[in-house]
């Protein structure tokens, strides 16, 4: 049977684990930052760390993923929806930067 | 005609629940907030993009990363001291609490003076909102406008932190509230975990 102070510890070594592994992703991003590659593929790969990070974060230090599954549903699925749904300029910055915005 | 009959008439029993997805009403004006936010924050970064994207001479003017590196370590701990604190008030420890949710607070004045140090330079050097010595004169407005809305909301985090940790420790709110409020301090960490890789390391100097 596990005490009051065992269950805190218990709780606070996995915040700190999770802090680790959060300082860890951003440090990741640090490295990325002073590989040599080209700028889209750096943007993909700190996109992708800052992701899992958040999602992390989302899960563990806001306790979304301690919450009832229909909250997590709701918030995950129409949050997800509307930062897609604000992508759809991209081709036109290509646009923009290819011929100055003369070509169709 | 009970007031009950009153206020069920037109609807059928399961919809009117009175807490749903039985989270305390705070909490999930917070999350709507939050969410609300995450548009507000997503839209500047996703303009920022297409202009970095669409713009041929972008500025990078960053050479030292040790700055950034540094008030990004700032406000991941303070993350950690918020979640010990919200972890203390639960306990009913008021004083543990207190002194956490003054410690977060302290890190988001820290990070806010970085900033504002990091501003200076980069005024100092001569960028404004609408020129560079670098590049681009958009570079300016993007990148004033996306750490501006960030750090307005570490201040407006560090002033939350202050009320409701006085007012916690004064017995006005309770162990929820610093809850509450340690929600909206996440959400400022987790923005940080997409401003700096957007805005500093890719317009790294190589």
């Amino acid at each position: 049977m596990t005490t009051i102070a065992e269950e805190k510890h218990e709780g606070m070594r996995k915040y700190l684990i999770v802090y680790l592994c959060i300082l860890a992703l951003a440090g990741l991003q640090f490295v990325i930052a002073y590989q040599n590659i080209s700028a889209s593929q750096m943007f993909r790969r700190m996109l992708s760390v800052s992701l899992i990070e958040a999602g992390v974060a989302v899960m563990f230090f806001m306790h979304l993923w301690s919450e009832k599954r229909g909250f997590l549903l709701f918030v995950v699925v129409f949050t997800i929806f509307v930062l897609l749904s604000m992508q759809f300029g991209w081709t036109d910055s290509f646009r923009l930067v290819h011929c100055g915005g003369y070509c169709s | 005609m009970s007031q009950a009959d009153i206020t069920m008439q037109g609807h059928s029993a399961g919809m009117l629940t009175d807490r749903p997805f039985a989270i305390p009403t705070k909490k999930l004006a917070m999350w709507l907030f939050i969410i609300a936010d995450t548009m507000t924050f997503a839209a500047c970064l996703v303009a920022y993009g297409f202009l970095r994207n669409g713009t041929p001479n972008w500025p990078r003017p960053f050479h030292s990363i040790v700055n950034v590196a540094v008030m990004t370590f700032i406000l991941l701990t303070s993350s950690l001291t918020m979640l010990v604190g919200v972890q203390t008030a639960k306990r009913g420890d008021k004083a543990g609490a207190f002194r956490w949710t003054m410690i977060t607070a302290l890190c988001g004045i820290v990070f806010a003076v970085l900033h504002i140090r990091e501003w200076l330079g980069l005024i100092g050097e001569g960028m404004t909102l609408f020129k560079n010595p670098w590049g681009t004169g958009l570079f300016g407005a993007a990148f004033f406008s996306v750490t501006g809305l960030h750090i307005t909301h570490v201040l407006c985090g560090v002033i939350a932190l202050i009320i409701v940790g006085l007012r916690y420790k004064g017995g006005r709110y309770h162990a929820d509230d610093i809850e509450v409020v340690g929600l909206y301090w996440h959400f400022v960490d987790l923005v940080w975990m997409f401003v700096v890789p957007f805005v500093y390391l890719l317009n790294l100097a190589h």
